[in-house]
């Protein structure tokens, strides 16, 4: 437990997470099409990880710790993909194509809201 | 405390779902909303919190090595770069206030965006909600901290025992991951509009 990291570990993560923070925020401003949305998540899962493995000292913790640390992001990562298979996949049957993003093409795909594919079913 | 934490991700992961959600159907709302956002004071805050995590861990690292003053000082160091977050919070609570932003019975947006007016208003409380449940925790900390500091100020640590400062590290930590998830998420995405 009592793992003790030079101080210039701690000034390079510093760094590196100042140069991520910086990197971020000029992506923001170039236009990337439908990658602006990954690469922003993709750099903040970089930064986040980085603290966690040398800040939090995740990296020198018990296998015990390390356990527990990647449970709760693997319920995390249960809890979005669940909820957004169920959503984003409303309407696929009633609407060619899919809906996009479903919910959102309130006109063309009536009341996409409710659970529209199992009534359709039923009305053929 | 680990256990403690996973709570904590799940409990901020309902939010990060919510707002995921709500993204998906709404997304020029949140285009527009993220735009209203100051990246600059944002930006600012990043920082600022990554640097008190770093100040945060060379007090956990002061206290290690059993250099009493140096826990001290870094954790006031901390305490002054959660304050500066906290007073920085404060001033773009209150522009938004100014402008209306604030969901509620004054909530109101450029006349240009009218027609998502409501999802707008579901943005900004998000946003209110998630900010606000973040700053508080930082309050949380900032308390904590103040104990912590004190203890140290009493050299009650040393190197063989030192878990109450580990932990409201780790707490640290974790709140500074929950903005470095925030900051992209509220003030980036969308910029360019799409």
């Amino acid at each position: 437990m009592s793992h003790i990291s030079p101080k210039s570990t701690y000034y390079t993560i510093f760094g590196l997470l100042m140069m991520l923070t910086a990197l971020t925020v000029f992506a923001a401003f170039h236009h990337l099409g439908v990658f602006n949305f990954p690469v922003a998540l993709g750099i903040a899962v970089t930064k986040a990880t980085l603290v966690i493995l040398f800040f939090m000292h995740a990296k020198y913790s018990s296998r015990l710790t390390k356990l527990f640390v990647g449970m709760s992001f693997f319920f995390l990562l249960v809890l979005f993909s669940l909820t957004l298979t169920d959503y984003l996949s409303r309407g696929l049957k009633t609407y060619p194509g899919g809906a996009g993003g479903a919910g959102y093409a309130p006109k063309k795909a009536a009341a996409p809201h409710e659970p529209a594919a199992e009534g359709d079913n039923e009305a053929r | 405390m680990w256990l403690f934490l996973v709570t904590e991700v799940l409990f901020f992961g309902g939010l990060f779902m919510c707002y995921l959600l709500y993204r998906v159907w709404y997304h020029d709302a949140w285009a527009e909303g993220s735009r209203e956002l100051d990246i600059r004071l944002g930006g600012f805050n990043t920082v600022v919190l990554i640097g008190s995590s770093l100040t945060m861990a060379l007090a956990v690292r002061a206290a290690q090595t059993g250099k009493q003053r140096a826990i001290v000082g870094w954790l006031l160091g901390t305490m002054a770069l959660g304050l500066t977050f906290l007073v920085v919070k404060f001033f773009e609570y209150r522009e938004k206030f100014e402008v209306g932003h604030v969901p509620g019975y004054n909530f109101h947006v450029d006349p240009a965006h009218a027609g998502i007016a409501g999802p707008m208003e579901i943005f900004f409380s998000l946003y209110f909600t998630m900010t606000g449940l973040h700053a508080l925790h930082m309050v949380i900390g900032f308390g904590i901290l103040s104990v912590i500091c004190w203890m140290a100020y009493r050299g009650r640590f040393s190197p063989q025992w030192y878990t109450p400062v580990e932990m409201s590290g780790l707490y640290w930590h974790f709140v500074d991951i929950v903005w470095i998830f925030l900051f992209p998420l509220l003030y980036l995405v969308d910029r360019t509009g799409q």
